[in-house]
C-alpha cells in the first residue's frame, strides 16, 4: 500500500515543503548551530572530562579509550535528537498551532508528500550536523579507522529512522504536556541505549530491552565503523533501522491524512 | 484597599498562593523534569559509567556518591531556570496575568517575590525527593546532608532571580532556546557535576568558578559526604547570596520597566 | 467548505467540482482552487512576500513566476509596502487581504471564501469587499459563506440560504427579497411591558389588517408592507402610540430571518 502511494508522490511538491523550511531557517542559524553544539559539549564533558576518570572500556575483545568509545555514540545521538526535535516539537507546532498544514493541504500537496517533505528537510539538517561532527571527531583524533567516513551515511539513516518514527508519534500527541513523554523516551534512549557503556555492562535482564531501541542499533553501527570493526551483524542493525523508516512513514502518512482530512 | 497591603509581604504571600494553586493542577506535568530526569542521569551515568570510574580509585569516594550531590544541585538550577523562562514570559506576553495582578492592590515587588518564592518552593520539593532517593542508594554519608535543602533553595534563588530579569526584557520567546542550549547546558556539563573541575583546562576552570552551580555543587557535595569545611562553605554561600541579591534588584527593575513604564 | 476544497471526503452523495469528481481528483481540483479559510492560516515564520512565493511552490509554480505573481498580488491587495515584514504585526484586515492574495497565487478558476470579513472593522471590510468586487469583475468565480446579509447583498449574484444543513431558498438578492419579503418594513418600538402577555397579543391583532405579515419581537413589532408611509398613517389613525416609528426598505436580513426563524441557534 505504501509503495503505490509512493509512486504517486510528486518530488516537486514534496520539495516545496523542504524549500519552505530552508527559507525559514536561513535566518534562524543560531538555533541550527545549537543543534550541533549540544552533542559536542556532551562529548567534551563526559567523553574527555569524565573520560579521564573512566580510562579504557572493553570493546570487541580489546580496550579503547573512553572518548574514542563515546564519540561515535554521540554522533548517533545527535542524529536522533535532530530528527526527533524537528519532527515532534516543530511539526506539532505547525500541525496544531500554526495551522500551517491546513493551508498546505488546500493546495495539490498530499499528506504523504507533506510528510516526506518534512522528513527530507530534517535529513538535510541532521546530515549537515553529522558531517560537521564527524569532521570534528577526526580533528580530535577520535576516529581510529578510515571506515569512519561511512558513519556519515549511517548517521543519515539513523536520522531517517527517527524522523519517520517521530512524525508518526507526533500524530498521536494531544498537547504540549505530552511532550514530557517524548522527552522521557529520548532521555532514556540517550542514557541507556549502549551509548555510555558497552552492552555487557548492563544487567542481563536489561539487555534485550536495550537491543529493542533503534538508537542501540544506530550506535552499534557508527561505533563499529568509527573503530573499524566491521561484521555482518551490521547489516542486521541497518535492516532494523530501515524497518523503522518504513513503519514510521506508513503510520505517519495514514494518520496525517486522517487528522487533516477528516 | 490600603489594609490589604498594610503588612509588607502579605501581597507576595497571595501571589505565592496563586502559583501554588496552579501547581496543584499541573504538578504531575512537572514530575518528569523534577523527579525522573535527575534519576535517569543518576542511574545512567552513576551506575553505568560509575563502574568503570571506580576501578581507577581517583576520587577517594565511590562515583555514585560523588555524582549524586552534583545532580541534586544541577536539578535545583534547571528547575529554577525553567520556571523563570516560558512561565514568566507567558504571563507577560500571552496570559497577561501580571497586568491583571497590577489592577489589584498588589505591587511589582509582591509579584516578583511571590513568584520567586514559588520557584524556590518547586526546587525544594524536587531536591527533597531526590535527597530521599540518594539516601536509598546509600549515597548520603552524614547528617549534614539536610543542609543541602537550604543550599539548593539559595542556589535556585540565585539562578531564578537574574533569569526573571532577563525574561522581563524579552519580547519574543526565541532567545529561551538559545539560553538553554548555550548557557544552561554548558553550565551543567562543566560545573563539577560529573567530574572535578580540576580536570578542566585553566581557562575554562575560571568560567566554572564564576558559575553559581559550581559553588552549589561544592557545598552540597561536602555536606552529603560529611566533609564540610566552614570557611569555604561560607564563601560559596556568600557568592550565591550575591547572585540572589543582584538578581532581585535587576528583576524588580526589569519588571517595573516592562509593566509600569 | 472543506468538502468543496477537496480536503475532506464527501459525507454523502457525489460531488463534482470544475467537472471533476472530488473523491478521485483531489490534487487536480485543488490545483485550480483558491481557498480563503475562516481562520487565517498564514505562515508566521515567513515574510508577506515569502508567504506567497512558498505557497505558489506548493502548486509547482516555477520560482521566478512565483516571485512576479507575489509582487503583483501584494500590490493588488495593497500590501506592497509591507512585502518584507513578518505576518504577526499585521492587523486583522491586512492578514485577511494577504490570505486572499495567497488564494489567488495559482490563478484559480474558483475561489472559496469562508466568512471572509468576520471580525473585521468597517473600513477593513469595505476594503476587502472592494477587492473581491474587482476580482468578480475580472471574471473569477467566488463562492463565499457569510453570516452578514449586507455582505451577501454586496457581493453575490446568486445566493443560497441554508438552515441546519438544508437549502431553504435560492436566487439573486433582489429576487429573494421580492419572493420572501415585502418592499418596505415599518418598525414600531414599544415599551417591553406593552408587548408582554395578553396586551401584546391584542396589539398585534389590532394591527394585523394593516400589513401583509407581522413579526412580534420582545421590544418591537415589524409590519411587512408595500407602502410603509400608508401603514404608518393607519397606525396613527388607530391612536396606537409606539415610542418610535421607523420605515425602511426590506433587506436580505428580513428574508433570512423569515426563512430560518428567529429562535437563537447556537
Amino acid at each position: 500500500m505504501l509503495t503505490t502511494l509512493l509512486l504517486r508522490v510528486s518530488p516537486r511538491r514534496a520539495g516545496a515543503v523542504v524549500e519552505r523550511n530552508v527559507l525559514v531557517h536561513r535566518r534562524g542559524w543560531v538555533v541550527l548551530a545549537s543543534g550541533f553544539f549540544e552533542p559536542l559539549l556532551y562529548l567534551l564533558s563526559l567523553g574527555i572530562g569524565l573520560g579521564a576518570l573512566v580510562g579504557r572500556v572493553p570493546f570487541a575483545g580489546e580496550s579503547v579509550a573512553y572518548p574514542v568509545f563515546l564519540a561515535p555514540a554521540m554522533l548517533a545521538v545527535q542524529a536522533m535528537n535532530a530528527a526527533l526535535t524537528e519532527t515532534t516539537f516543530n511539526v506539532f507546532g505547525k500541525l496544531k498551532y500554526m495551522r500551517l498544514y491546513d493551508a498546505v493541504l488546500a493546495t495539490p500537496v498530499t499528506p504523504l508528500e507533506l510528510a516526506l517533505g518534512e522528513i527530507g528537510w530534517c535529513l538535510a539538517r541532521s546530515g549537515l550536523y553529522s558531517g560537521a561532527f564527524l569532521g570534528l571527531m577526526a580533528l580530535l583524533g577520535l576516529t581510529p579507522s578510515g571506515w569512519a567516513i561511512l558513519a556519515w551515511p549511517a548517521a543519515v539513516l539513523i536520522g531517517f529512522a527517527f524522523a519517520a518514527l517521530g512524525m508518526a508519534l507526533t500524530t498521536f500527541l494531544r498537547s504540549w504536556q505530552d511532550f514530557d513523554y517524548v522527552m522521557i523516551i529520548m532521555m532514556v534512549m540517550f542514557m541507556f541505549a549502549g551509548t555510555f557503556t558497552p552492552l555487557g555492562a548492563y544487567p542481563a535482564w536489561a539487555r534485550p530491552l536495550v537491543e529493542l531501541t533503534p538508537l542501540y542499533h544506530g550506535v552499534t553501527i557508527t561505533r563499529g565503523l568509527s573503530l573499524g570493526h566491521l561484521d555482518l551483524a551490521m547489516l542486521g542493525h541497518a535492516a532494523y533501522l530501515v524497518g523503522c523508516c518504513i513503519l514510521g512513514l506508513w503510520v505517519a502518512a495514514r494518520r496525517l491524512g486522517r487528522l487533516l482530512q477528516p | 484597599m490600603t489594609a490589604a497591603i498594610a503588612a509588607p509581604g502579605r501581597g507576595a504571600l497571595h501571589v505565592f498562593a496563586y502559583h501554588l494553586i496552579g501547581y496543584r493542577r499541573t504538578w504531575w506535568g512537572t514530575a518528569f523534569s523534577s523527579f525522573l530526569l535527575p534519576l535517569i542521569y543518576l542511574a545512567g551515568i552513576g551506575l553505568g559509567v560509575g563502574g568503570y570510574v571506580d576501578r581507577g580509585h581517583q576520587l577517594g569516594v565511590d562515583y555514585l556518591s560523588f555524582l549524586a550531590p552534583g545532580v541534586l544541585a544541577a536539578t535545583g538550577l534547571s528547575i529554577a531556570i525553567d520556571e523563570s523562562m516560558y512561565r514568566v514570559y507567558s504571563q507577560f506576553a500571552w496570559d497577561r496575568t501580571y497586568e491583571g495582578m497590577l489592577n489589584t492592590p498588589l505591587r511589582i515587588v509582591d509579584i516578583v517575590l511571590g513568584q520567586l518564592a514559588f520557584v524556590v518552593f518547586r526546587a525544594l520539593v524536587a531536591v527533597t525527593v531526590f535527597l530521599l532517593v540518594m539516601a536509598a542508594f546509600g549515597t548520603v554519608h552524614s547528617g549534614w546532608a539536610v543542609g543541602v535543602l537550604p543550599t539548593a533553595m539559595l542556589l535556585a534563588l540565585a539562578c531564578a532571580a537574574p533569569t526573571f530579569a532577563f525574561t522581563a526584557t524579552q519580547h519574543t520567546d526565541s532567545s529561551f532556546a538559545v539560553l538553554t542550549r548555550f548557557v544552561v547546558i554548558p553550565v551543567q556539563l562543566f560545573s563539577g557535576v560529573f567530574f572535578p573541575i580540576a580536570q578542566l583546562p585553566a581557562g575554562v576552570r575560571v568560567l566554572a568558578w564564576l558559575s553559581p552551580l559550581w559553588h552549589g555543587v561544592e557545598v552540597c557535595r561536602s555536606l552529603t559526604l560529611g566533609t564540610p569545611r566552614w570557611w569555604p562553605v561560607l564563601g560559596h554561600l556568600g557568592y550565591l547570596a550575591l547572585w540572589a541579591a543582584v538578581g532581585l534588584v535587576l528583576a524588580h527593575r526589569a519588571f517595573r520597566r516592562r509593566l509600569v513604564v | 467548505m472543506r468538502m468543496i476544497g477537496c480536503v475532506s471526503p464527501p459525507s454523502a452523495g457525489s460531488l463534482h467540482i470544475l467537472g471533476l469528481d472530488a473523491a478521485t481528483h483531489g490534487p487536480a481540483i485543488r490545483s485550480r482552487l483558491g481557498v480563503v479559510p475562516q481562520q487565517d492560516s498564514l505562515d508566521v515564520e515567513l515574510s508577506l512576500a515569502e508567504n506567497l512565493t512558498v505557497y505558489a511552490r506548493y502548486f509547482g509554480i516555477p520560482r521566478q513566476v512565483a516571485r512576479d505573481r507575489a509582487a503583483e498580488l501584494l500590490k493588488f491587495v495593497q500590501l506592497a509596502d509591507r512585502a518584507d515584514s513578518k505576518v504577526e504585526p499585521l492587523s486583522g484586515g491586512m492578514k485577511r487581504r494577504l490570505t486572499i492574495a495567497r488564494a489567488l497565487v495559482n490563478e484559480p478558476d474558483l475561489v472559496l471564501l469562508d466568512e471572509p470579513t468576520t471580525g473585521l472593522d468597517p473600513q477593513a471590510r469595505h476594503l476587502v469587499w472592494e477587492r473581491l468586487y474587482r476580482l468578480k469583475q475580472r471574471g473569477v468565480t467566488l463562492v463565499l459563506t457569510t453570516h452578514y446579509m449586507d455582505e451577501a447583498e454586496q457581493l453575490c449574484d446568486r445566493l443560497v440560504v441554508m438552515d441546519a444543513g438544508r437549502i431553504v431558498a435560492e436566487g439573486s438578492p433582489s429576487q429573494l427579497i421580492a419572493r420572501y419579503s415585502s418592499r418596505e418594513v415599518v418598525e414600531l418600538r414599544f415599551g417591553l411591558d406593552d408587548l408582554a402577555g395578553p396586551a401584546g397579543a391584542e396589539l398585534v391583532k389590532a394591527l394585523e389588517p394593516l400589513a401583509d405579515r407581522i413579526e412580534a419581537l420582545p421590544d418591537r413589532l415589524l409590519l411587512y408592507t408595500d407602502d410603509g408611509d400608508a401603514a404608518t398613517a393607519a397606525v396613527a389613525a388607530r391612536s396606537i402610540e409606539p415610542t418610535s416609528v421607523l420605515v425602511r426598505r426590506s433587506t436580505l436580513e428580513d428574508v433570512f430571518l423569515h426563512l430560518t426563524g428567529r429562535t437563537l441557534v447556537d
